[in-house]
């Protein structure tokens, strides 16, 4: 069997779901709390510690039946930019997407600004990228720049 | 020329260079000639969500002297807003009765929010500790008329550098006129570096002090800011370093025959009273060319000029 071959079988282990691959090992369980992975009814495999050529150790979660949506995949791509998804239908991986850190976020940041007008009135947070390694997000309303990234509730 | 009707003014990163040097020809206009009726079918919404009377009376008497009506609050608890009305709102009703929207908010990023919900132009008069872009450009046409130019000045800061967002404010606009810049602060509240990074950034060099006396000789502008007690986790600290940075007649000895003083008001005691009758004074003139400033943005905004 292939080294190709044997990679896939290891990452397909569920039969329909998506696999996050290439965490880094220290924020698997970051990952876990954004996408509230504690929470889900299905099955969730957490591996962490494994070693990769890229990362040294990475980590690995895989989710039954759980096929991620936008906000969420940008979530997962601040925490771990350089994560790979791996959708799987019928123990095929139909889709691979290399993560990137998207230009502007909205809605998932809280703004660390206690007197930003977004944590204090019902407003749809935004974010731009200004810088992303490390990554360096400013308020589009209050203008504060933060490196330390809080997500909302 | 840039067509700056119905845009807003939040930030002053709103406006290109080209933009602000337009905002000055126009001040200058009105400075001629303040009293034109040209915005007589207008209505000016000002609307302050926090008292600040030299800025709202600034602001108002612009529109006044263009002949526009002026309707709006500058005490919050006698509004709905009391009985918790949202910001959206607000401003979504003071849209409907208003032409432009003059506003001041104790939160950061209020301005901006506001400028997306409503469906007229508004002009930011201070968003918390955020920006107070109408103080930097009467900053700037100040600094214009009294140098006659901007460019290549010494521009010298004094007192509170690290909380001041007016300083901070005017070093980035000043940062398009190859200036040179004197940091005189003590040294817990000096230039934060995200400042100092941007100066270095566009090529351009800075100097701290901690002793107002250097400065003096070759300052071409000597903007000064008020050391407040509250910045300092030491009392003791405040107590050593206030008195430091008052500016006296005596220690102006020495300085350019062109220097002029520019303090944002109200003054406490960081200016000594004998430096008015000085040459140098600019303050008061500084407050009153805000009048023109706002006038040329009232009237470029609203696309009469
Ligand atoms: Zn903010």
């Amino acid at each position: 069997m292939s080294n190709e071959r044997k990679k896939e079988l290891v990452v397909s282990a569920i039969d329909n779901g998506t696999v996050i691959d290439h965490i880094p090992a220290n924020e698997i369980y970051k990952v876990v709390k954004i996408l509230n992975l504690d929470q889900y009814n299905d099955e969730v495999l957490i591996g962490t510690n494994l070693s990769s050529k890229k990362f040294g150790k990475k980590g690995i979660i895989k989710v039954k039946n759980k096929f991620f949506e936008e906000t969420e995949v940008n979530k997962i791509s601040l925490v771990a930019p350089n994560a790979t998804l791996i959708v799987i239908k019928d123990y095929e991986v139909v889709e691979k997407i290399q993560l990137n850190i998207p230009q502007e976020i909205k809605k998932i940041v809280k703004c660390i600004n206690p007197n930003c007008i977004t944590n204090i009135e019902e407003i749809e947070t935004y974010f731009k990228v200004v810088d992303k390694e490390p990554l360096k997000l400013q308020c589009h309303y209050c203008e504060k720049t933060m490196t330390n990234i809080r997500f909302e509730e | 020329m840039a067509n700056l009707k119905g845009k807003n003014l939040i930030s002053i990163t709103d406006y290109t260079k080209e933009e602000y040097l337009q905002i000055l020809e126009l001040a200058s206009e009105f400075e001629k000639q303040p009293k034109q009726p040209i915005l007589s079918d207008k209505v000016v919404a000002s609307i302050f969500f926090e008292p600040s009377t030299r800025t709202r009376l600034s602001f108002e008497s612009a529109a006044n002297m263009l002949g526009a009506r002026v309707i709006g609050f500058s005490n919050p608890a006698a509004t709905s807003l009391q009985k918790g009305e949202s910001l959206h709102d607000t401003i979504q009703m003071v849209s409907s009765y208003s032409d432009l929207i003059v506003m001041r908010h104790p939160r950061d990023g209020a301005a901006r929010y506001a400028s997306e919900v409503a469906s007229v132009p508004v002009i930011n008069a201070g968003d918390g500790a955020n920006q107070h872009p109408t103080q930097c450009m009467l900053d700037l046409y100040s600094i214009q008329k009294t140098q006659g130019g901007l460019d290549n000045l010494n521009i010298t800061m004094v007192g509170d550098l690290k909380y001041g967002r007016t300083v901070h404010s005017l070093v980035q606009a000043m940062c398009n006129f190859n200036a040179t810049f004197h940091f005189v602060s003590p040294e817990e509240l000096k230039m934060p570096s995200s400042v100092k990074m941007h100066i270095k950034n566009m090529g351009l060099e800075y100097y701290q002090y901690t002793n107002l006396e250097d400065v003096i000789p070759f300052s071409d502008i000597i903007y000064m800011t008020r050391i407040q007690r509250e910045r300092f986790s030491d009392p003791l600290e405040y107590e050593r370093v206030k008195d430091c940075y008052i500016l006296d007649a005596a220690t102006l000895k020495g300085c350019k025959p062109t220097m002029k003083v520019l303090h944002p008001l109200p003054r406490v005691n960081e200016i000594a009273t004998d430096v008015d009758k000085t040459p140098y004074a600019y303050y008061f003139q500084q407050a009153q060319n805000g009048v023109y400033v706002r006038q040329a943005l009232m009237a470029a905004i609203l696309g009469v000029k």
